[in-house]
């Protein structure tokens, strides 16, 4: 399995393969990137940066930083220190909402859909620059019934897209939990986003929703969107992913095509323990007869 | 058994002055709580607040029309950014815990804390004597209304009716911001703030407007309420007030534009019955309620246990209110 960025002429497939390596024509520059929780330092990143049009891959052992990296990086909780630009704006400190607005739009681990909304009215929300989002132009019908009409019909069209049309006027909170991440996803193209960062879509769904998954977040590089997104399983990491980066312990450890990551010594260890492969038979144990022994 | 008297005075009450400004406050409540999430305990303070503005521009400060008019818009705003910028940011319990400390601390305040302000602002007596430009407005001045048995001034009767136009004209502005994406906006902070932040909307500015808008309405209420029994006191607006309100939006239905509105009826249907009804019960040497259970002296207190019994019987029976939708509330699993 060689993955998409393997293929000849990917922008990505030249490059040299170590920790804050420079992308052609990055979408995301973060440098000198510090969050600590008293003692504990979660997150202490040098230097990275996100290509532009590609689905990137953030994978590491629990506890090594990358939802609290996700979350400096979409305003969710501010960093100590650090600098980041997005396709163009510097940025030193910024709330959530800015960040989205700006096109920089992210989902949950744990999915929120607003469950006492109707579907349709989740999607509504999504989209940014509502006229009628203004306390005194809410009173006046006229000023955004027509801006209304256009954002329910984009609503619609992305709600067939990701086939939860039948559900348009359901309360969100009666959908399964797959189908709320397929919301959740629907709900952040609302916002047109740039680049979408996603906070591990597939846990906790079921295979066969995990392909539907899967193509829609190939579809979105597809339309020319950026993806970051966190992720366990490494099935789903080589089938989608043009480039990985690997965290441990709050650090960059590793960057590379999802086809060589694998065979990073670096990533096994910090998997895998660095004395995975030593071989346990030699630890002491006590003479229990195995049940296949038994049986014969 | 005068049975004439005890339906018009139950039918008074429950469309008598006390029941608008306690509706009006509940709806103060449900743009609070029941469309944005935010726990306000504190809505005493907003209608204090409301209440004195007008009674202390007039009967203190002798200001004119155009004065009271900018005090009553300047002072619940202020109110509403003081407890919203400190707290709002915060998890949802701070603005709780701030928002009963401050009413409680407005009341203790208005009752003379400081002996210097009980010249402007009345003390414990409270201010009276500042409703006198209600008469020249008041067509029916000179006229005494009679609900069946029940005799009722034409200057209450005009406040009640300008109370009632209120309530019709605050519910219809909310139902026009509540199906606009401005309410959309307030019901996602409800549901989930983070998910709202995460699709670009400035979740604290939409909170401070929904304490803002939420405040004035029950600034609304503490001014009808006072202006229509002639009567701004620091004992009005204790805790109970709050809570009152509070039982009203929940008999009513939470997050519904008419919860607040049938349930204040309701509320006050019910205390009005139950007082005039035990009132004759346990008149004395006609008693037919027996005596070692209720008598003619407290009886007003069984009231208000049988309103909470049924409150407490709703709550179990029917946990969305009278109009609320089951759907809505069933998934609230927090």
């Amino acid at each position: 399995m060689s993955g998409e960025a393997a293929a000849v002429g990917h922008p990505l497939a030249q490059l040299d393969e170590v920790p804050g390596v420079a992308k052609p024509d990055p979408i995301l520059t973060v440098r000198g990137m510090r969050r600590a929780f008293g003692g504990l330092v979660a997150v202490d990143v040098e230097h990275v940066e996100f290509q532009r049009g590609c689905i990137t891959a953030l994978i590491g052992p629990n506890g090594a930083g990358k939802t609290t990296f996700f979350n400096l990086l979409t305003g969710f909780d501010q960093p100590d220190h650090g600098r980041w630009n997005f396709d163009g704006d510097e940025i030193e400190k910024a709330s959530g909402h800015r960040l989205a607005r700006k096109g920089m739009v992210r989902t949950f681990q744990l999915t929120k859909s607003l469950t006492r909304l109707s579907v349709i009215e989740n999607m509504k929300l999504g989209a940014t620059n509502q006229r009628g989002e203004g306390f005194f132009a809410a009173l006046a019908r006229p000023l955004w019934a027509a801006q209304e009409r256009d954002i329910e019909q984009r609503a619609e069209s992305l709600l067939d897209r990701f086939k939860l049309g039948h559900m348009r006027n359901e309360f969100a909170g009666n959908l399964s939990g797959g189908q709320r991440k397929l919301l959740e996803m629907a709900r952040a193209l609302m916002a047109e986003p740039r680049l979408i960062m996603l906070d591990e879509p597939m846990a906790g769904v079921n295979p066969a929703l995990t392909q539907s998954l899967l193509g829609h977040v190939k579809e979105l590089r597809t339309e020319g969107r950026s993806v970051i997104f966190v992720e366990h399983d490494m099935d789903v990491v080589h089938e989608i992913s043009d480039w990985v980066v690997v965290m441990a312990e709050g650090r960059i450890i590793a960057e590379g095509t999802p086809a060589s990551i694998g065979r990073n010594q670096q990533v096994i260890d910090a998997y895998l323990g660095a004395h995975h492969d030593a071989d346990l038979s030699e630890a002491p144990r006590a003479p229990t007869p195995s049940p296949g022994e038994d049986e014969q | 058994m005068n049975w004439p008297l005890i339906i018009s005075n139950t039918l008074y009450t429950a469309i008598g002055f006390q029941a608008v400004g306690y509706i009006l406050a509940a709806i103060g409540i449900n743009m609070h709580f029941g469309f944005t999430g935010l726990l306000n305990f504190g809505q005493a303070a907003f209608a204090a607040v409301g209440a004195y503005a007008v009674a202390v521009s007039v009967r203190s400060w002798h200001f004119s029309w155009w004065g009271v008019m900018l005090v009553f818009l300047f002072v619940p705003l202020v109110l509403a950014l003081l407890l919203g910028i400190p707290t709002l940011r915060l998890r949802a319990d701070y603005l709780a815990i701030v928002t009963i400390a401050a009413a409680e601390i407005l009341r203790l305040v208005l009752n003379g804390a400081n002996p210097k302000l009980t010249r402007t602002l009345g003390g414990n007596d409270g201010l009276n004597g500042f409703t006198a430009w209600v008469g020249p407005l008041n067509p029916w001045r000179n006229t005494t209304f009679h609900i069946w048995r029940q005799p009722v001034q034409g200057n209450t009767m005009f406040v009640i009716m300008i109370g009632w136009l209120l309530v019709a004209f605050v519910s219809w502005a909310m139902y026009l911001l509540m199906r606009s994406p401005w309410g959309r906006v307030l019901k996602s902070i409800r549901e989930d703030e983070n998910a709202a932040r995460s699709l670009g909307k400035n979740v604290f500015v939409y909170k401070l407007q929904s304490l803002v808008v939420g405040g004035y309405i029950g600034s609304l209420g503490g001014l009808v309420y006072a202006v229509a029994g002639q009567y701004a006191g620091p004992n009005d607006y204790s805790t109970r007030f709050t809570f009152t309100c509070w039982t009203i939006l929940i008999l009513g239905g939470v997050g519904k534009i008419k919860g607040p509105i049938i349930g204040g009826i309701i509320f006050w249907f019910i205390i009005g019955f139950t007082e005039s009804f035990l009132a004759q019960a346990t008149r004395k040497g006609q008693a037919i309620l027996p005596t070692w259970l209720v008598n003619e002296n407290n009886f007003g207190l069984l009231r208000f246990m049988l309103v909470g019994l049924g409150l407490a019987l709703l709550v179990i029976f029917r946990p969305q209110g009278i109009f609320g939708d089951k759907r809505e509330q069933s998934f609230d699993v927090r």
